[in-house]
């Protein structure tokens, strides 16, 4: 990132290995896009993420420890997009983390570990002559702008589809070029669900390759929708981590070949590897 | 096994013995909070360059391989968690082939955690790792809530005694019996496991602890309950360890939501010989080294600050 900052990456490039401390960054700006809030920051120490990465983050100020009330754990967030020395997060208000992580302003003091997991595999023999399909729902359309930014830059052919619950929400779209959209209250876009656009362009021409990120049900539908015509499929899943780095165990997901945690092997998963999308207290 | 000189972690400005031991710091890892090898995953050769604690704890060890509990397994509280895991591990087999050279590998002397469920099983794995110099003491989980049987022989005072009993002849290796908070008595448990030959009490371990789910209202965790840590049960913590610390002679391993270098020197002043960091590493991998260097300013006042020991 910063010309100092020597990435290493691991797992077929799917990994930068992170600092193995926290580290205290600035809050850049905070820009508003409908529900969601962009958090930009300074991360002059940082590695470039690779696309699919999360970070983990807690507030410098008023995060556990002082008044003993919750937060208390860092929460893990998708990188958004990341510039030479810059990191940006996608927030939604849904929960005493994010609604601190919200109230951030330019100047305050944010913990950052990371980059985290592995990320999406963009190697030219995943794409091998396919089309990428970008397919996000509500705030987990975050690690498909990072995502977009590198397809693109590798003039790969690429096509974002994102829905969203109402027009509030799709105000997101715009962090993401070119994107189609649905809406489940059809305030903007197709009225209905992002799948009906994902099965539209598989109708249209199967030969793909599907990136996803968003809610479980929307996830475990892309699944069995790319399941159903073989169509390969990477899937960014959610679980509660407390750590990010393995230590704690907590965010097992189940798949065919046993548990795995996602904060060490995902969080982006190859979706034949899961016999369902819908993990067990994932969207809460 | 290495000495106190070799360590990478922060300090070596309060050496420590500890059963025979030597660390260049009381700072340690509760079990089954740091995965080391996972660790080096996620940060790579660097992770071991800068080791925050001064011995480590590996994660409970059984003889045959744990899946582990159904998710979901974590609940964040008011300044603490709840955690529902269930001891996955890949069993005695596997440990020995794939962990153990790993983990000798570290730059600090190396701690393992076993539990069975019997007391056979545990004279097993105890006998397996008898042998093992790469082995520096053994750690007997007695006392995790998870798990139906780990309560039993931890609870009470002769359960735990025949434990120990049975265990002691197997190994001439340090013997640590982590005490379970969920008894009725902690410190008549800490005093049987003292006559029957303990080297070291640990704890505490967490508190067995629920939640539920706000939308259904069934149980939130795939385990149903799950053991409380983080700075929530720091008040507990303290409060078992001067209980038992005037009640035994043996060096006790203090834990239970120590997040500052002062949560660890109440717990030394309290008659601990060690410290242990646990659910504070979940808020960031160092924090057993940031432990350890506030506890040397608070402790050594004179130390120069910022004086790291380098292997």
């Amino acid at each position: 990132m910063s010309a100092g900052a020597l990435a290493v990456t691991t797992d077929d490039g799917r990994r930068t290995l992170a600092p193995p401390g926290r580290r205290r960054v600035t809050v850049l700006a905070r820009q508003q896009f409908g529900a969601y809030a962009v958090l930009r920051c300074a991360d002059p120490g940082g590695p470039p993420p690779r696309p699919g990465q999360f970070a983990m983050l807690a507030t410098a100020e008023r995060w556990g420890g002082g008044d003993g009330e919750r937060p208390f754990l860092p929460r893990a967030f998708s990188v958004l997009r990341a510039r030479p020395g810059e990191l940006e997060f996608l927030l939604e208000d849904v929960g005493p983390g994010t609604a601190r992580l919200a109230e951030l302003e330019p100047g305050d003091g944010l913990w950052v570990l990371g980059p985290l997991g592995i990320g999406f595999s963009v190697a030219a023999s995943e794409l091998a002559g396919r089309r990428a399909l970008l397919v996000g729902g509500g705030v987990g359309i975050a690690p498909l702008a990072i995502l977009q930014d590198e397809l693109v830059a590798s003039d790969a052919a690429v096509t974002a589809l994102l829905g969203f619950r109402d027009g509030l929400h799709a105000a997101g779209a715009a962090l993401l070029r070119d994107a189609r959209i649905a809406t489940d209250d059809g305030s903007a876009g197709h009225a209905g669900l992002v799948t009906d656009l994902l099965t539209a362009e598989l109708d249209r021409d199967q030969a793909a390759i599907v990136y996803a990120c968003g809610p479980p049900p929307m996830l475990e539908a892309v699944r069995a929708l790319c399941a159903g015509r073989a169509v390969p499929a990477q899937l960014a899943l959610e679980s509660g981590m407390a750590c990010g780095f393995g230590a704690c165990f907590g965010c097992v997901v189940p798949t065919r070949s046993g548990y795995v945690r996602l904060c060490l092997d995902g969080p982006v998963l190859d979706a034949d590897r899961l016999e369902t999308a819908l993990t067990p207290g994932a969207g809460h | 096994m290495t000495s106190a000189a070799a360590s990478g972690s922060a300090t070596a400005a309060l050496p420590t013995r500890f059963c025979g031991i030597e660390l260049a710091h009381p700072i340690v890892n509760g079990s089954g909070t740091f995965d080391a090898i996972a660790a080096q995953r996620a940060f790579g050769p660097a992770l071991v360059e800068q080791f925050p604690f001064a011995a480590f704890v590996s994660k409970t060890v059984t003889l045959a391989p744990r899946e582990g509990n159904p998710p979901p397994r974590l609940w964040e509280l008011p300044a603490g968690l709840i955690n529902s895991i269930g001891l996955p591990n890949k069993g005695l087999a596997g440990y020995l082939t794939h962990d153990l050279p790993e983990l000798a590998a570290l730059p600090v002397p190396l701690i393992v955690n076993v539990m069975g469920f019997t007391r056979d099983e545990v004279a097993e794995l105890v006998s397996a790792f008898a042998e093992r110099d790469e082995v520096a003491a053994l750690e007997l989980n007695v006392s995790c809530p998870n798990v139906e049987t780990g309560l039993i022989m931890g609870a009470d005072p002769a359960e735990t005694a025949l434990l120990v009993e049975r265990v002691r002849p197997l190994t001439d290796k340090p013997l640590i019996v982590k005490l379970t908070p969920n008894a009725t008595d902690p410190g008549a448990v800490a005093v049987a496991a003292e006559a029957a030959g303990a080297d070291a009490l640990s704890l505490i371990n967490t508190i067995r602890g629920m939640a539920l789910d706000p939308r259904t209202h069934e149980p939130w965790l795939g385990g149903t309950t799950g053991g409380v840590s983080g700075a929530t049960v720091r008040a507990v913590a303290l409060a078992q360890v001067y209980d038992v610390a005037g009640r035994v002679s043996i060096p006790l391993v203090a834990m239970g939501g120590v997040q500052r270098g002062r949560d660890a020197d109440d717990l030394l002043r309290a008659g601990a010989t060690l410290v242990a960091v646990g659910t504070e590493s979940f808020r960031d991998p160092l924090a057993g080294a940031r432990v350890a260097d506030e506890l040397t300013r608070i402790r050594r006042p004179d130390a120069r600050p910022g004086a790291r020991a380098r292997g």
